[in-house]
């Protein structure tokens, strides 16, 4: 089955169970909700996902294709098929580089000169004026480096993008900026999306179905309207 | 009513090798004893450069003029913070100490402000921490446990001001509203609290009183329920609109390059209202800075 898929997994910290044979699917193309309180183990499930953390049990797959291990066990050609968001921007991105340095970092196989045209167009399209480009992450506010994380995860042109509390530190026009950016990226790559948010209001205008986590206690799925920016 | 900080003509700009940052320009304010006043405004406006003025903790390439003081008194701030005036950093899983646990850093900062440190655990669940997690490392928790941790850091010494920057960020409903209980709380008790948030609707929940940045000004300073009523600024309409339960669109047009301001308006080039008379920097006056102010007679 195409998609990107937790089957049965199981991660613990020390004597504590952070998740109980969880599994979820998201399908290319839609958003998926994913609420529950906080500290229910939502933001391990992305490490998961995105292959960061490698499962005591269980195991991810990719349109139907089992992964084993995690970071760079994994072949780099299926670990950029993932993108992730976090919700702090200062612990994703190297505080050494440039934002445009990051935004560049997974353009090495683009040709050196078309570099930095790549690089200014995403950061347009994530909403990032020129004069950040040459800054590093300190002399920036939170919300402009997550735009940088965000066209640094579009560069990749993920066919999955899990956003785990991405837009809370953005403003209401920034937060609806990075939806539409996002959104437009999906219907022209098809990319699956995962969105993890407390906003009630966020979730039902973006997600296309919500799950409520973890999914023992919960209602089952409930399908959201059809949320469009166009 | 008492003031308990008051900002006189802030400006700080930032001296970059090729350039300079604009991050707060002619700010004044007065928060009083009691008042919860909520800043809110576009990502990279200068809200968090402001509370790090406010608290002298600002880098060494930034340049600051004006006068923050605190109460009546004319003690440098680097004498008052922790106890008199408290910060809760934004994003502060990556700011707290990784080798220490909560339990080690806010005994510490109970000690230091003549606290029994027994009160550690009481002051935790005030802040919605559960007091067994203060004995984790840093990189044990959660983001929203790191919010919370340092949130309790924040209030421990009871500080009389307490700057609170996006202190709910990424937590769930149920302690976003603890948290902005705690901020009334404190506020019955005296203490002035300013609120940094991304979060429109916590800001009407709790807040006195409403600043709106755009560009490193204030352009809208009024009473929260006015405000959210009937904003008078072009922007902060804008902002309000933007919202997912509102239309969910943004502002057209790009956020203002903070090197590079226009001597007018900042939001004339995104403004469905400008005018020839935007060219010139509008006061603030009827606690909106805006040539063509909404919701007034004879604007649109
Ligand atoms: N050390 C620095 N050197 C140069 N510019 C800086 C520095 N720190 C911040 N800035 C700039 O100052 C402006 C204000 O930043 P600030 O962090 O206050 O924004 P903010 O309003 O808190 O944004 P957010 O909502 O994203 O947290 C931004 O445009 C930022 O790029
Ligand atoms: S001063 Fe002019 S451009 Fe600025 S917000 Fe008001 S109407 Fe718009
Ligand atoms: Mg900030």
């Amino acid at each position: 089955m195409n998609g990107l898929a937790a089957h049965e997994v199981t991660v613990a910290y020390g004597r504590q169970t952070v998740l109980d044979r969880a599994s979820i699917h998201i399908g290319p193309g839609e958003t998926v909700g994913l609420r529950g309180p906080s500290g229910c183990g939502k933001s391990t499930l992305v490490r998961v996902l995105a292959l960061l953390h490698r499962p005591d049990d269980g195991h991810v797959s990719i349109d139907g294709n089992p992964v084993t291990g995690a970071r760079y066990r994994v072949a780099a050609a299926v670990r950029t098929r993932i993108g992730v968001l976090f919700q702090s921007p200062r612990s994703a991105a190297d505080p050494r580089l440039s934002l445009a340095d990051i935004i560049a970092e997974p353009l090495r196989a683009t040709k050196a000169e078309r570099i930095q045209d790549r690089v200014v167009e995403l950061a347009y399209t994530a909403g990032l004026t020129t004069d950040l480009l040459r800054r590093q992450p300190h002399a920036v506010s939170d919300g402009q480096l997550q735009r940088a994380c965000l066209a640094r995860a579009l560069a990749h042109r993920p066919d999955y993008l899990l956003c785990d509390e991405a837009t809370t530190m953005l403003d209401a026009s920034t937060q609806a900026h990075v939806a539409a950016v996002i959104t437009d990226h999906q219907h022209r790559h098809g990319t699956g999306v995962l969105l993890i948010t407390h906003d009630p209001a966020l979730m039902h205008r973006w997600a296309h179905r919500v799950i409520d986590w973890p999914p023992d206690q919960a209602a089952p799925a409930t399908a959201v309207e059809h949320a469009d920016h166009h | 009513m008492t003031a308990a900080l008051t900002i006189d003509g802030l400006n700080v700009r930032f001296r970059l090798r090729d350039a300079t940052v604009h991050a707060v320009t002619d700010l004044s304010l007065t928060l009083h004893r009691g008042e919860l006043l909520a800043v809110v405004g576009e990502s990279g406006c200068g809200k968090s450069v402001l509370a790090h003025a406010v608290l002298d903790l600002l880098p060494a390439n930034a340049a600051t003029t004006g006068t923050v003081q605190f109460g009546a008194g004319s003690r440098p701030v680097r004498e008052l913070r922790g106890r008199h005036i408290g910060l809760i950093p934004q994003s502060p899983a990556t700011a707290l100490t990784p080798v220490r646990t909560g339990r080690s850093l806010l005994a510490e900062t109970l000690r230091v402000h003549g606290r029994a440190t027994t009160d550690a655990d009481t002051v935790a669940a005030e802040a919605g921490l559960d007091p067994a997690d203060l004995d984790r490392y840093p990189f044990q928790l959660s983001g929203g446990m790191a919010q919370r941790l340092a949130t309790a850091l924040a209030i421990a010494p009871d500080p009389a001001v307490l700057l609170a920057d996006e202190p709910t960020a990424g937590l769930d409903r149920p302690l976003v509203d603890h948290t902005l209980d705690l901020l009334r709380r404190r506020c019955a008790a005296g203490t002035a609290v300013m609120l940094i948030t991304h979060d429109l609707t916590a800001a009407q929940r709790v807040a006195d009183t409403v600043a709106v940045m755009y560009a490193s000004r204030i352009v809208e300073h009024r009473p929260a329920d006015e405000f959210f009523t009937a904003p008078h600024h072009p922007y902060a309409a804008a902002l309000l609109d933007s919202l997912p339960d509102r239309a969910f669109q943004p502002i057209p047009g790009h956020p203002p390059m903070l090197t590079d301001l226009p001597a007018g308006c900042a939001f004339a080039p995104r403004c469905p209202h400008a005018s020839p008379d935007c060219a010139a920097q509008p006061a603030i006056s009827d606690g909106a800075a805006c040539h063509h102010p909404l919701s007034v007679v004879g604007a649109p």
